[in-house]
């Protein structure tokens, strides 16, 4: 195991930021702590980087006990949201602020910061100053910089979360492949669960200063811990009493006959068409309702009007019964 | 377009405004210094008396301005970077030789520091004299010019917050590396427009000193109070020359403060996220 956090509490004033959080990270691995905003994951990014200190718990890295080391000495590379660029040195210059305050040779540092610079495609921008960095270009810059003193792991915080939509996702898998070519140990904070499953291979969900699962992004997709974790990583509705996911529904014209045993009644509300999927609502009986996610295909041959009388059921209820119960009642 | 009827009329006013307040009365100074010919003037800005005043007002300027900046970086630290009980108490301090009157600050000197004063009788025991002499000079220059290193410095390191500063933390930096290599840059601009002002306020400062110097020609007289005396002694000339001369110590302070400033645009820029 890379980074060990054992029972970590930690407290601001009143408020509980983390209770009794315990995390494994596995060597080379690139875990995303997942979760929604003030949920304590920030602050667990932090206390691993020696940035704050808990309150109680212990911090491990690669088997050393670093809980009263200073950060300048845990050798972590840390990325703040906002990238934290040195404003009044040049890109180079920031790259090498490592290495030059361990006094390295200047030939070494040279060849390691074009290295670098290579590596995180900067190389034509080594003279300019960060205020002259568009966003993608600084938080790229900023990764070369904390890759430079070859940390044992790489913490990001919100490493997407200043950027435009586009960027993101070009950084996103930008990052992805980064990780494949160069296998640091990384974990990074955000709170947009879709970014978690692109980047990460692991997931640990923080919630309200918890740690509420961990595991890989499909596993814990099909077989959520809780409701939280279920409702959290992707979108669910209710029918019949239990949770389900809206893809894992279908709809029939109740013309059609009732599809199956769990299927139940109800009357189309609303038909919404979100390009490639259209979204569904039904009204059951009493004042329950909830959606269902078809395809742009599926939508167009049902044909569905709202007002229609519709059978709503799981479309895997015949095929695999023993799956149902893994998404919480 | 509604501002443009205003906008000549309301230039001319404000350069009017500059010009009888400034403008005109330091030309009369410049025109009155150099009237009775450059060799006059040359004799006025030699003479023994002058240049011991000069020499002082150096002196004063060499210890009151170090002294003044590292407490000023210091206490804009401890604002900006730590939350404590009374913050608020140091913040106003600070301000306090901007609101009373120089003359004020000077007298509480006497009454703390003289003959008669609290501590005076300890330090004479001691062979210190504090009123009348440099020690006096210094401190009273220290007190009034107190606030300017603070209120340059305080504002850029709350705008430029922590985060410099931890990032520096985390690829290894020692504290006094984080503040050498990070802080210190960051705050250069702040820095160099405080310790400006201090310079020029302690270079013309006059109420303050006057009450704790004496004024003994040659040993405890200062640059302004050597004008103000040689008004006093009917040679204006002489008090026209050391006008100039402070003009022109003003204008190689600002010179140095608007090159040191130059490249600020290089990185100084908003981010533009």
């Amino acid at each position: 195991m890379s980074i060990q956090a054992e029972c970590i509490s930690k407290r601001f004033g009143d408020a509980v930021a983390l209770d009794d959080v315990s995390l494994e990270v596995p060597t080379g691995s690139l875990t995303a702590l997942l979760g929604p905003s003030g949920g304590g994951k920030s602050t667990l990014l932090r206390i691993i980087a020696g940035l704050d200190a808990a309150d109680s718990g212990i911090v491990r890295i690669e088997g050393q006990d670093l809980t009263h080391t200073p950060a300048r000495s845990r050798g972590v590379g840390f990325c703040f949201q906002h990238y934290a660029p040195f404003r009044h040195l040049s890109v180079r210059r920031n790259v090498a602020f490592g290495l030059e305050i361990r006094h390295r040779p200047k030939a070494e540092i040279k060849a390691r910061v074009d290295e670098l610079l290579e590596l995180v495609g900067l190389a034509h921008l080594g003279e300019r100053y960060p205020s002259q960095l568009s966003g993608g270009q600084r938080q790229r810059m900023a990764l070369a910089r904390a890759l430079a003193i070859e940390p044992k792991v790489l913490l990001l915080d919100e490493p997407f979360g200043a950027l435009d939509a586009q960027v993101r996702t070009q950084l996103r898998l930008w990052l992805r492949d980064l990780h494949a070519t160069l296998p640091v140990t990384t974990v990074l904070v955000t709170h947009d669960q879709e970014e978690a499953m692109e980047v990460a291979d692991r997931l640990a969900i923080v919630n309200h200063g918890h740690l509420e699962q961990v595991g890989t992004p499909a596993d814990m997709y099909d077989h959520p811990a809780n409701e939280f974790v279920l409702t959290f990583l992707g979108s669910a509705t209710r029918l019949g009493g239990q949770w389900v996911r809206p893809h894992d529904l279908v709809v029939h014209p109740v013309a059609d006959g009732k599809p199956g045993a769990s299927a139940v009644e109800g009357t189309v509300a609303r038909v919404t068409h979100l390009g490639f999927e259209v979204k569904v609502d039904v009204d059951l009986a009493g004042d329950e309702s909830c959606w269902v996610q078809l395809s742009r295909g599926s939508a167009a041959e049902l044909g569905l009007q709202a007002g229609q009388r519709v059978w709503v059921a799981r479309a895997d209820a015949t095929r695999s019964p023993d799956r149902l119960p893994s998404l919480i009642a | 377009m509604k501002g443009s009827r205003w906008r000549l009329p309301l230039r001319y006013m404000v350069l009017l405004y500059l010009a009888l307040l400034v403008l005109v009365p330091v030309g009369a100074v410049f025109f009155h210094a150099f009237s009775g010919g450059l060799g006059a003037a040359w004799n006025g800005f030699t003479a023994p008396d002058a240049l011991d005043a000069l020499l002082l007002t150096l002196i004063v300027v060499a210890i009151a301005v170090p002294l003044n900046t590292i407490f000023g970086v210091g206490v804009s630290l401890i604002l900006a970077r730590h939350r404590f009980p009374g913050a608020w108490l140091l913040d106003a301090l600070v301000d306090i030789p901007l609101a009373i009157s120089p003359v004020v600050i000077g007298l509480s000197l006497i009454l703390v520091y003289g003959h008669t004063g609290w501590w005076g009788n300890w330090l004479a025991a001691r062979g210190i004299t504090v009123i009348f002499s440099v020690p006096g000079i210094v401190m009273a220059s220290a007190a009034v010019s107190l606030p300017y290193v603070v209120r340059g410095v305080l504002p850029v390191l709350q705008e430029i917050g922590t985060e410099q500063e931890q990032a520096a933390r985390t690829l290894g930096a020692k504290p006094f590396t984080v503040f050498r290599r990070i802080t210190l840059p960051s705050i250069r601009r702040g820095l160099a427009y405080g310790v400006t002002l201090t310079t020029a306020r302690v270079l013309g400062e006059f109420g303050a000193v006057s009450i704790v110097a004496g004024a003994f020609a040659g040993k405890t007289q200062t640059y302004t109070l050597f004008i103000s005396q040689s008004i006093d002694n009917l040679k204006p000339q002489s008090a026209y020359v050391g006008a100039v001369v402070l003009c022109l110590a003003a204008l190689i302070v600002l010179t140095t403060l608007t090159l040191t400033d130059r490249n600020r645009d290089a990185w100084h820029g908003k981010a533009a996220a």
